[in-house]
């Protein structure tokens, strides 16, 4: 689907992984990486890879939704969708038609950290990648009926991704109860009430102020010659003026003192259950063991939450753990499941927490730990296959701090002990810390 | 090993015909080796070395067409239960050995064909080979694991109630395919699952499962001589087997209109419209491909995007599409959007139909379509899962060993009057199924759009 959120994509793509470049390609093949700032502060990363049947170019804004204020949730979102309605030199809404045009895709994605824009194209087209997005950086029109329009289209999208679906309306629940101070509370796609009153003029505000090149970085990757991408790059982002320096977001969570609880009545079908806890991110050396516990827990069939909850107990449906530790500020693990019918959701939850507490008891065996290290170290290098994957995992580490972290996650993951995975669970999924949602299905009233 | 014939292909032949830009052609050679062994069985390797990883994709003609409609989800839930028992091994052994080193594997169903597949590091291919011989050849189908997995699908079919586009679409498709598999869910249902039994598994996989009715696809970082090693090695137990071609009811073209209504509490309506199409032999499928894009495949480039979402803001997602199997298809246009607007989405949608079959696109329409479906082809076959399937989808379909070649021709010839014509021809604004799943009071349906509603 077009204009992704990324919140719930990027849950996924997290548990992947990520490491370092020397394993991805064999000897005799040639794979160079190239990094530039330009004078302007954009950040520009090139890789080429004589292989890759594609290229892709990808700039990343930190233009995320961590950065709105309160009662203007989705201004980020919207303003993603409204990069598309054009500027003076291309006409409205050719972007999309012009990069289809040349073979390629495109599309962009907003998540609570970042804003980013793709092309995949043939590497001779990547110059209209280079001249359309240096140009919608500083020249959107933004008509202001054109833009009221699009705040229907993201009503509709808010309508089908969270209203009239029960177990992400849970999810969007848990996090805005999970975070009180914290900006990560708030939805990417916005409130329905907030998106009622976004005006052209903050999307114009939050425009000016966050798509500048100091504000962004550019990867370039595929069978591309790095000389003459970087000569078109700079040729039409060169000219565009540096931004004021953006404040840097420094806002803490208070600490919590005790479970908290949110429930959501709705028509649905089964009961499911969603239970958040307060987690650091990759800068933070626990996330390896928090990591290796995920898989541990819910790495597959022979998992410990699959053979206990769904294969031997029998009493969910789907069930598991999940660690996002790929944001820029400490996020969320969390156990969710789904009671199969005539089981209660409170067995299941009840279950996912004693998964836990024989970890906390008794560190999960070698051979467990060993799995899941294996998994998340196949899962990257299987990864590489895709060019877009591979500039991905640049843009996440970029993002998070330095791109060049990327080389030590590997190394990271290889050194958790069981030990560690015990110390871990015991330190972060601890009752009093935690959010729990649970979906409470009705039945339509007449 | 007969018939060894290695077909050099060329990906992207592209050709210009757009009056903006100058796009050069670049090649990259897909190298397929492809052979059909002593069994019968189709082999299809692609090497390649950029990553140490391999993949591996079976496909089985033993898909859903091949089961009885009382017993529906019969080929599902074999294909499901391959990898929950062997001779040798217990469903939680082969889960075991195969996460310990990071892989995958495991069979899926589907109407027209299987797919059994295997995901492993370079340096586990002989376990993935062995792993995938066994499920395929050795599966005992063991009574507690039926049960289980029974148990998991009818709850599944549960829980997707709670998804609207599943409601929409289950209701859609068996309005318009009456009692062919293609109109079932390929689950079964509740009913039709409690009357399978063990042996119903083990007879479906004794008279499917066999080398001469299976393509296999062997792509990544390994030989085409390693390759028959372990071919040889672990599938050398696999014997040929005399196949009947089953009797299926024909596809009936219902030539009617109807609209199905379900009342559910939603904020948005979804939308399903459409009426049977062609299936994937047909020759007009590259003109509909063309016709299709232009109207609502080809996202933004499209008119109903255009006018639905990109002028009127009705919706955030709409597109149409012409799914083509082996035995037939369908047409369909899906889109959400408030309940309120569901009587104007629809209307949109008919007009630009009608739009579509009564004026000629312009040049620009047809080169544009032309420039995408050519020029995006490399996407489709980018990593190496990617082009396992693809080859065993190209084989199964029977589009030939030149299919990638062939491809920017085959969308090239078609003209502005095949354009119109295919529209005329295979879009029926008249009689087409129409499947609105709402909150009805809100979504109001007008009288003309509620003809035959069977609620």
């Amino acid at each position: 689907m077009k204009r992704i959120t990324l919140t719930i994509l990027l849950i996924f793509l997290v548990l992947s992984g990520c490491t370092d470049t020397s394993r991805k390609n064999k000897v005799g093949e040639e794979v160079n990486f190239y990094e530039e700032v330009l004078p302007n502060g954009l950040k520009v990363f090139t890789i080429k890879d004589t292989n890759a049947p594609l290229s892709v170019f990808q700039i990343w804004y930190d233009a995320g939704s961590i950065h709105e204020q309160i009662g203007k949730t989705g201004v980020s979102h919207l303003l993603e969708h409204m990069m598309f309605k054009g500027t003076p030199k291309y006409g409205p809404k050719t972007f999309s038609k012009t990069i289809k045009r040349a073979g390629g895709i495109d599309n962009a994605g907003t998540s609570k950290d970042f804003v980013y824009y793709y092309q995949k194209l043939a590497p001779d087209r990547l110059h209209l990648s280079i001249e359309m997005e240096a140009d919608r950086m500083r020249n959107l029109i933004m008509d202001p009926e054109e833009t009221m329009s699009e705040r229907d289209v993201v009503m509709e999208e808010r309508r089908t991704r969270y209203d009239d679906d029960p177990q992400n309306l849970v999810y969007e629940e848990v996090i805005s109860t999970a975070f009180k101070n914290h900006p990560y509370g708030r939805p990417v796609i916005g409130w329905m009430e907030d998106l009622k009153t976004i005006t052209r003029d903050d999307l114009w505000k939050y425009y000016r102020s966050r798509y500048v090149p100091n504000n962004a970085f550019i990867i370039v990757a595929g069978n591309i010659d790095i000389n003459s991408i970087m000569g078109m790059i700079r040729k039409e982002f060169g000219p565009i003026p540096k931004g004021p320096e953006l404040e840097k977001l420094n806002i803490e969570e208070p600490v919590q003192r005790g479970e908290r609880r949110v429930y959501v009545k709705k028509e649905a079908e089964l009961p499911y259950v969603i239970s958040a806890y307060k987690a650091p991110n990759i800068l933070n050396e626990d996330s390896f063991a928090l990591d290796v516990l995920a898989g541990v827990l819910s790495g597959g069939k022979s998992a410990r939450i699959y053979k206990s909850l769904i294969d031997e107990q029998r009493i969910a449906l789907s069930a598991g753990a999940g660690y996002s530790n790929f944001n820029k500020y400490q996020h969320l693990f969390y156990l969710y499941g789904t009671a199969l019918p005539g089981k209660t959701i409170e067995a299941v939850e009840e279950a996912l927490y004693d998964e836990v507490e024989k970890i906390k008891e008794e560190p999960p065996l070698e051979k467990e730990v060993q799995k899941a290290k294996n998994q998340i170290e196949a899962d990257f290098i299987m990864n590489q296959d895709s060019i877009f994957y591979r500039a991905m995992i640049i843009a996440e580490f970029e993002l998070i701090r330095d791109w060049k972290l990327k080389d030590e996650y590997l190394e990271g993951i290889r050194n958790v002990t069981a030990e560690d995975v015990k110390r871990v669970a015991k330190k972060y999924i601890d009752e009093d810390k935690r959010t729990v949602g649970t979906l409470i299905p009705i039945k339509k009233q007449q | 090993m007969k018939k060894t014939e290695s077909v050099k292909i060329f990906l992207i032949a592209l050709i210009i015909n757009c009056a903006l830009l100058i796009i050069s052609s670049s090649s990259h050679a897909l190298d397929v080796k492809r052979k059909v062994l002593d069994n019968g069985l189709t082999l299809l390797i692609v090497e390649r070395h950029n990553l140490p990883v391999v993949k591996v994709s079976v496909g089985i003609n033993a898909g859903s067409l091949h089961e009885p409609e009382e017993k529906a989800g019969l080929a599902n839930l074999t294909a499901g239960l391959l990898a929950e028992g062997t001779k040798s091994r217990t469903s939680r052994q082969i889960s075991e050995e195969i996460e310990f080193v990071g892989g995958s594997v495991g069979a899926s169903g589907g109407d027209d064909y299987v797919n059994a597949s295997f995901s492993v590091l370079k340096k586990d291919v002989e376990l993935g080979f062995e792993l995938l011989a066994d499920i395929i050849l050795n599966p005992v189908f063991p009574e507690d694991e039926l049960d289980k997995k029974r148990e998991r699908i009818k709850a599944g079919l549960k829980s997707q109630e709670e998804d609207p586009g599943f409601v929409a679409s289950k209701n859609f498709k068996k309005a318009i395919f009456g009692l062919h598999p293609y109109g079932r869910l390929l689950t079964g249902t509740a009913e039709t699952l409690d009357r399978i039994t063990g042996d119903d598994l083990r007879n479906f996989h004794a008279k499917y499962y066999s080398p001469n009715n299976s393509v296999m696809a062997v792509v990544g970082d390994i030989t085409a001589e390693e390759v028959e090693k372990l071919i040889e090695q672990y599938f050398g137990l696999w014997k040929k087997n005399d196949l009947e071609t089953p009797v299926r009811p024909l596809i009936k073209d219902l030539k009617e209109k109807k609209t199905l209504t379900i009342d559910k509490e939603l904020t948005q309506a979804t939308i399903i419209m459409g009426h049977i199409g062609v299936n994937r032999g047909h020759t007009d499928y590259y003109k509909l491909s063309v016709m299709n894009y232009i109207l609502g495949g080809g996202g933004f480039a499209s008119r109903l995007m255009q006018n639905i979402r990109e002028d009127k803001g009705l919706v955030y997602s709409i597109h149409s599409y012409f799914a083509a199997d082996r035995y037939g298809g369908h047409f369909q246009v899906s889109l959400q959007t408030k309940n309120e607007s569901a009587n104007q989405a629809i209307e949109e949608v008919l007009k630009e139909i009608d739009r579509i079959r009564s004026t000629p696109v312009t040049d620009m329409d047809l080169s544009d379509a032309k420039s995408f479906l050519t020029g995006s082809f490399p996407m489709r076959i980018e990593t190496s899962s990617r082009i396992a399937r693809f080859l065993v989808a190209v084989e199964y379909f029977g589009l030939g060993a030149e299919y990638i070649d062939n491809y920017p021709g085959f969308i090239n010839s078609v003209t502005k009057e095949d354009v119109i014509n295919a529209a005329k021809k295979y879009l029926h604004p008249e009689n087409f199924i129409l499947v609105v799943v709402a909150d009805q009071e809100k979504a109001a349906l007008k009288k003309e759009l509620s003809i035959n509603n069977d609620q």
